[in-house]
């Protein structure tokens, strides 16, 4: 285990959502050679909260798929629009996962949004129909999946990109159905109680593994409250590895039954 | 209506009738317009006003009474109820005042029925229960339905209410999207039609996976429709909304709607798209 074994699940918002954590762009960087960008979903606009390309990763072609909030400057926030995508963004990732299964390549998503973009025109492109399709074509892609959140795992936003044969999260990151400070607006009408709400949502990486709503928690490793991001690097490559070994060698059919199966059976009855 | 529920009927009187659609005085004033109109007029216009054409909000037993055949509906799956997954606190109690006062298990009502003796599943969100909240117990039920239209072969009809995610459920509420989503593959590769009738108000997790996936999508007039709701957009971008921003009609000027129908033509309209695909009127009937 790493060494925030004792943070509250507070505490690990706060971290996950710290500017001091690496976004995708630095991830993409040093997990994978022979990056190359592929931008639009082919229909309105490139929506650069989404990244999208193929590199390879220990020499094994795969597309990539990742949410980037833009680090640093405001500038690239903006340009990110901080991670939150809007359709384009989820039908352009939807347009590359096709590319990569028409390829037999596997697709790599990194996720970290705080959530679909709520925006007018995020609702006349149709956000819901975009997740949705998502949604309903990564659970039959003919191509292995592996869905890592770094971050934040956002509601909707988040699970467009994660409908995945693996979803593993780092040990820092966060995944649930809204933000602390929603869940505390929609179900108490005060948005001050976040860390309550945090503690009783169950949206750290702990807590889901326990509740084998993801598969995997990836160790982060930290020196003064920075992460070290190689020594991170190096075990998310490690379980990319040892996970698409494991994938690639399935036959398509059962890869793909194996996926549905494991949808099928969160609250089954 | 109560001829759905059988079992429940003793306890009637007990329970709060403030979450029911029906008025219980003879007159009724329109909640859009100032028309006053007599509770018996509204319920043969199907709960719209004549006036200006407002759709009520309906329970599903109404739905059903005003869609499919009469008796025709057969209740599947009514004794599946869910638990509180994360252990949220009070959420039972929650779910049990929901049961009290919609006289209803869960969010969603599934069953086999038919329209002009052509036979379909169909699934009835209850937009009263806990506003219409996908639960997994919903996320199953509709799965369940999925996969009795495979096991039948007939075509899935669904009509659509809902707030969006149940939060005291988190991220196992959020997974139901991919699980229903996932089932709605299945029906589709089995080349079964799935209707989706979307109605007042549908948003959220429901918009974003079973709502937005049917092969048909037809709205009630006048319905709200959207992934994120209203008050979400205009805190977020702190702007006032357009007039008729997310409204069926909106959606349908954006592409994202086949027809807005009546309620009053909806029996008339899904008959018609059952014919079409080739249902079979049930024989000797
Ligand atoms: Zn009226």
């Amino acid at each position: 285990m790493g060494a925030n074994t004792e943070y509250t699940a507070w505490k690990r918002v706060e971290t996950a959502r710290s500017a001091k954590r690496p976004t995708s762009i630095v991830y993409i960087k040093k997990l994978f050679t022979d990056f190359i960008e592929f931008s639009g979903d082919g229909l309105f606009a490139d929506d650069m909260a989404i990244i999208g390309g193929i590199g390879r990763f220990n020499g094994i072609p795969v597309t990539i798929i990742a949410e980037e909030k833009g680090a640093n400057t405001l500038d690239e926030k903006s340009k990110r629009n901080f991670g939150s995508p809007h359709p384009e963004g989820y039908r352009k990732s939807l347009r590359l996962m096709k590319q990569a299964e028409k390829f037999n390549r596997p697709v790599i998503c990194l996720v970290d949004t705080q959530g679909a973009y709520c925006g007018i025109e995020a609702e006349e492109r149709g956000q819901g129909k975009a997740i949705a399709g998502n949604l309903y074509e990564m659970s039959g892609l003919k191509t292995p999946i592996i869905s890592i959140i770094i971050g934040e795992g956002g509601s909707g936003g988040a699970l467009a990109l994660a409908v995945a044969d693996r979803i593993a999260m780092l040990e820092n990151a966060i995944f649930s159905i809204v933000s602390p400070e929603g869940f505390a607006n929609i179900l108490w009408k005060d948005s001050s109680r976040v860390k309550e709400a945090a503690d009783v949502m169950k949206l750290t990486a702990q807590e889901l593994k326990k509740l084998a709503l993801i598969d995997d928690i990836i160790d982060e490793v930290h020196h003064d409250g920075y992460m070290d991001i190689d020594k991170t690097i190096q075990s998310i490559a490690g379980y990319i590895e040892l996970n698409l070994d494991i994938l690639m060698k399935m036959e398509t059919t059962g890869l793909v039954n194996a996926r549905y199966a494991k949808f099928r059976k969160v609250g089954s009855i | 209506m109560s001829s759905l529920f059988p079992k429940k009927q003793k306890q009637k009187h007990k329970r709060s009738n403030e979450h029911l659609p029906i008025p219980e005085s003879l007159w009724n004033k329109c909640n859009k317009c100032p028309n006053i109109i007599l509770v018996e007029d509204l319920n043969i216009s199907k709960m719209v006003c004549p006036k200006c054409n407002y759709h009520y909000k309906l329970a599903p037993s109404q739905r059903i009474m005003y869609t499919f055949d009469a008796g025709s509906f057969v209740e599947t799956e009514a004794e599946l109820i869910g638990s509180n997954p994360l252990d949220f606190p009070d959420y039972e109690k929650k779910i049990d005042e929901a049961r009290e006062s919609t006289e209803s298990n869960e969010a969603i009502i599934t069953g086999i029925a038919s329209i002009d003796n052509m036979q379909c599943i169909t699934v009835v969100m209850n937009g009263y229960f806990m506003m219409g909240s996908m639960g997994y117990a919903v996320g199953e039920k509709f799965t369940r339905a999925c996969e009795l239209a495979i096991e039948k072969r007939l075509p899935l009809i669904a009509f659509t209410v809902s707030g969006g995610a149940r939060m005291q459920e988190g991220v196992v509420s959020l997974m139901q999207m991919a699980k229903v989503s996932a089932a709605i593959r299945h029906l589709n590769e089995t080349g079964l039609l799935y209707v989706v009738v979307l109605t007042n108000p549908t948003t959220g997790g429901v918009t974003a996976s079973l709502a937005m996936l049917g092969d048909i999508t037809l709205a009630e007039p006048g319905a709200l429709i959207g992934f994120a709701g209203p008050r979400i957009i205009s805190q977020t971008i702190k702007q006032t909304l357009p007039d008729g921003f997310q409204s069926s009609e909106f959606l349908k000027e954006h592409g994202f709607v086949d027809a807005i129908v009546n309620r009053r033509d909806i029996r008339k309209t899904l008959a018609a798209i059952l014919s079409i695909h080739g249902a079979n009127p049930l024989v000797a009937l």
